[in-house]
């Protein structure tokens, strides 16, 4: 038997060059696959914190040498305990200029790029350059966006089946003490982030009534302070949960609530996990999930074996457990659907089309900006934008969208009412009236 | 320098002071640092442990810096153990970092009474008759010892220890101790001094749900001579009851109520997993018993006598609607109790320490207050010999798995594991670890299969090819994602075992990487 020539890739070899038969089906093995890995497939990861970390490293040595990372965050002291790529004089600097540093400094021939903002502030086609998206992020609304993205760029054939050019695959883990998920989302396919939200729901919050007449626990002492007291004596000056002085002032002012019904339990670390709503995180959970989420990449991308279909979770509190559950797809998903569809008669202006949205019943869209195929055709913010936009509003979208019968636009605004609103994208197919070639409107975008 | 538990924060909130006084006294040693060890100790570096000491006989290779973040170019060529433990020192230098460059097969066979002076024993990557030595060995010398293997898409982790107690096992969801249909004499005179039928509605909408149900319990009880509900209609009655007791749409601890109502049918008296702890033979306690035991013994007595069927009383009750006043006043009459409860242990703990010969303060309150803060939930594991499970398992479980369609991958690979290591004994090498023959290593790792199941007095026809030809591809590969996987979780169950919080495993945990339907297997 031949011995082999000492590799880098000695074991990842083993994976992508030899035929399986419990594989995914466009599995083709041999060198020009791990060769083609390397060169052509771009993998952005979302987060430099906990899972981040670990998916950098994990990505790194999973074959793959062209990765992005964006996170806002600097490093605090707090991370030590399991983001492993920081030391201690890291702390302050820009989480992922550090992580993306110290990945490429261990593994040779790895490209990191690191983007040092917030997800929102890329443009939509920074987006579309990857192959695939990881996400390891700690918030629904930061999920949320990313989904929406990546739905964004999917459309969908005449048949209603999704183009497989324009689906952007994700995968995305989540932990918590010693429990986490990891799940792949395939748009068009899976179901997406939005269709499966009750999976996340909305902290529970104190009703202000009990906070304010009938407090019970350490914890309603301490939001009393915090977002009662805070404004009774600080005025317009917000609470800020990284100043120490403004979260020694809240514990102290919950302990003197405390202490006048009698209440127990107000501690000073208690009450920077009340008031920042902690998530408690270590490093063998994150190790887990990450890694998992780093070999679904691969097998999405190389088809080197089956993949997770579609959630799975893990819980090590008590004794271990792990479960594959396949959830279905909401045909009728805003996000990942082939998106809501709009008839227009050819003469309405964008003004009157933006004002729309915000009556639609399933839409609700207000302070709206609106996008097609690239092209920005109105901007609410920046001002700059805002102005050299102005001008569209008053011409028919029929026109600004270039004459064509159909097309499917992007808008992004906020959605909802009252004070549940939230920023969101949404993708809509626009089709005008009596334009030659359509007889019916029951197609599905892409002119 | 920032403080120095400032960094521990987030998993302080996990596992306390105590949990992490725990760790930083422990000390672990790992056996072999390719990723699938590196990657277990890194996660528990991270999180303080004491000390660790990295045992490998190798020499960093090429292949190595394509699966194990803990070594890079510069390392080639010299000792792994030492390149390993050099960058694990630097992500904490509170740890106590060395390494022994050896081979953990050679030092088992000529120094066992090495492993003596560890907390807890790593052994990643050997093969089977090296881990029934180690098992024996560390069984001996009451070390804890954990294994873990990662290959190609699948691996193992399986603990090793004789028994391990768990106090403070903390589990998500429990039900809450409220006695709502045994109400201990001050609870049931406090809810006397309610009136359901208040024409206050001040009053009627800040009455705890706990009162709500303690009183009409006790009037359902007056009127069905003494009976709680049990059938399905009764149970509805009874909701019907506290629905019918509202006076405002919006009274929230009647609805409260009625979401509990559920807890008023419960068992009275402890869970049958408690009982079967307090009739353990290990509750007959002599000079050598563990603290843990000697406090189920005194537990027993307690539940026996002063307890009256009942666990001591847990000191606090989850929020509920309620004005302050009546919750905390309720929050009080549950100390009270729970105090009295604590001081009968803590006599009957002294009493025992006595009786069997040791320093009645031998254990600290605080131990005991902790125990019966947690005495419903209790758990104790044991884990069975490797050398037992290997030689002679439960052949009725390995059948049934067989069978199992959710079963049949896990237990493929569990059987497919186990043949690598006879392959290898007889080849020199593992099945497909290097490029050549692949259909004649099938059938080789085939009929080593087959024979393997045969001695274990099963049937080998429900091994798929599918999975004997997978075995045979991924050649013994350590991916670096699989390790991260298997050395992830080793690291989460040697926590919990250092800590002694939470629930360790049980059994041997089968990784699949091809769907993630990874299983447990009991044998
Ligand atoms: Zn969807």
């Amino acid at each position: 038997m031949a011995v082999s020539q000492p590799s880098r890739s000695r074991d990842l070899d083993k994976l992508l060059l030899r035929p399986g038969h419990l594989v995914g089906p466009n599995f083709e093995p041999g060198p020009e696959l791990r060769d083609d890995i390397k060169e052509y497939v771009k993998v952005l990861v979302v987060g430099a914190g906990g899972l981040g970390c670990e998916l950098l490293k994990d990505l790194a040595l999973t074959g793959f040498k062209y990765l992005d990372v964006i996170d806002m965050d600097r490093i605090e002291v707090t991370n030590l305990n399991r983001q492993f790529l920081f030391r201690l004089e890291d702390v302050g600097k820009p989480k992922a200029e550090v992580a993306a540093k110290r990945v490429m400094e261990r593994v040779n021939g790895v490209n990191i790029t690191p983007h040092f903002c917030r997800i929102e502030d890329k443009p939509l086609d920074f987006y579309s350059d990857f192959s695939i998206i990881v996400l390891g992020l700690d918030s629904v609304e930061a999920r949320s966006y990313i989904n929406a993205v990546a739905c964004g760029f999917l459309e969908y054939d005449s048949e209603d089946n999704p183009r497989e050019e324009t689906v952007k695959p994700m995968v995305d883990g989540g932990t918590e003490g010693f429990k986490g998920h990891a799940r792949i989302i395939v748009p068009g396919t899976t179901p997406c982030f939005e269709c499966t939200i009750w999976l996340f729901p909305p902290q529970v919050k104190f009703p202000l009534c009990t906070l304010a007449e009938t407090p019970r626990t350490a914890a309603h002492c301490i939001e009393y302070a915090h977002l009662i007291k805070w404004n009774e004596v600080h005025g317009s000056r917000s609470f800020d949960p990284d100043n120490p002085e403004d979260m020694q002032w809240v514990y102290s002012e919950a302990v003197k609530r405390a202490e006048l019904f009698g209440i127990p339990g107000v501690t000073y670390s208690f009450t920077q996990g009340v008031v920042k709503n902690i998530i408690p995180a270590i490093a063998s959970t994150n190790a887990i999930i990450s890694a998992a989420c780093a070999l679904e990449t691969l097998k999405i991308v190389s088809g080197c074996s089956k993949t997770l279909s579609n959630y799975l979770t893990y819980n090590g509190v008590e004794g271990l457990h792990t479960k594959v559950t396949e959830f279905v797809r909401d045909k009728d998903c805003l996000v990942c659907g082939p998106g809501v569809l709009i008839e227009l008669d050819k003469s309405v202006t964008l003004k009157k089309f933006i004002d729309q949205l915000e009556d639609h019943p399933r839409l609700l869209l207000s302070r709206v900006s609106v996008t097609h195929r690239g092209k920005n055709l109105y901007m609410q913010a920046p001002p700059v934008l805002e102005e050299m936009t102005r001008s569209n509003l008053d011409l028919p979208l029929f026109e600004l969208m270039g004459g064509v019968a159909k097309d499917v636009i992007h808008v992004n605004g906020m959605a909802g009412k009252g004070d549940k609103k939230q920023s969101c994208l949404r993708k809509l197919r626009v089709v005008f009236r009596g334009v030659d070639g359509i007889a019916d409107i029951d197609m599905a975008g892409g002119a | 320098m920032a403080e120095p538990k400032t960094k521990y924060d987030r998993q302080l909130r996990i596992w306390g002071e105590q949990g992490q006084t725990a760790l930083e006294k422990s000390s672990i040693c790992l056996l072999n640092c390719g990723p699938t060890g590196s990657e277990t100790l890194k996660n528990l570096v991270l999180g303080g442990v004491g000390s660790i000491t990295v045992v490998d006989g190798s020499k960093v290779e090429l292949g190595d810096l394509g699966n194990n973040f803990m070594v890079d170019e510069s390392s080639v060529g010299q000792s792994k153990a030492k390149t390993v433990c050099a960058f694990l020192q630097e992500l904490n230098d509170a740890v106590k970092a060395k390494f022994i460059e050896e081979y953990p097969e050679a030092l088992i066979e000529s120094n066992p009474s090495f492993f003596a002076q560890f907390t807890l024993v790593v052994a990643t990557q050997l093969v089977e008759d090296k881990m029934m030595k180690l098992d024996k060995i560390c069984r001996d010398a009451n070390v804890m010892l954990i294994f873990a293997r990662s290959y190609g898409l699948t691996g193992f982790v399986r603990i090793s220890v004789k028994e391990h107690a768990v106090i403070e096992s903390k589990p998500d969801h429990f039900l809450d101790d409220l006695r709502l249909n045994n109400p201990w004499p001050e609870l049931k005179r406090f809810a006397e001094t309610f009136d359901l039928d208040t024409a206050d509605p001040i009053v009627h909408k800040h009455t705890p749900y706990v009162i709500i149900l303690i009183k009409l319990a006790e009037e359902w009880a007056r009127n069905h001579g003494g009976v709680l509900p049990s059938t399905r209609e009764e149970k509805k009655e009874f909701k019907d009851l506290i629905k019918a007791k509202m006076i405002a749409s919006d009274e929230e601890n009647y609805k409260e109520a009625m979401e509990a109502s559920f807890k008023v049918f419960a068992a009275q008296g402890i869970s049958p997993s408690l009982q079967q702890i307090i009739n353990d033979s290990c509750a007959e306690v002599n000079s050598l018993s563990s603290d843990f035991w000697v406090l189920v013994a005194a537990l027993k007595e307690f539940i026996a006598n002063e307890g009256g069927g009942e666990a001591p009383l847990e000191g606090s009750i989850p929020d509920m609607t309620s004005s302050t006043e009546l919750y905390v006043n309720l929050q009080k009459k549950r100390s009270t109790k729970a105090e009295a409860d604590f001081l009968v242990m803590e006599q009957r703990v002294r009493k025992i320490l006595k009786k069997i010969g040791r320093d009645p303060d031998s254990i600290s309150k605080a131990t005991i207050k902790t125990f019966c803060r947690n005495a419903r939930k209790l758990k104790v594991c044991r884990y069975s010999l490797m050398e037992d499970e290997y030689n002679s398992p439960v052949q009725l479980e390995l059948q049934k798995y067989l069978t199992d369609e959710d079963y049949s991958t896990a237990v493929g690979f569990y059987i497919l594991l186990r043949a690598v290591d006879r392959f290898a004994a007889n080849y020199n090498s593992f099945p497909g670890q290097f490029d050549g023959e692949m259909d004649e290593e099938i059938s080789r790792l085939k009929t080593t299969a087959v024979s393997l199941l045969a001695d274990l007095g099963c049937n080998g026809s429900n091994l798929t090819e599918d999975l004997i030809n997978e075995m045979c591809r991924y050649g013994a590969a350590e991916l670096h994602a699989v390790a991260a996987i298997i050395g992830g979780i080793a690291s989460q169950e040697v926590i919990k075992l250092i800590t002694r919080q939470f629930v360790p495993m049980s059994g041997t945990f089968i990784f699949s990487g091809i769907d993630h339907k990874s299983q447990l297997l009991l044998f």
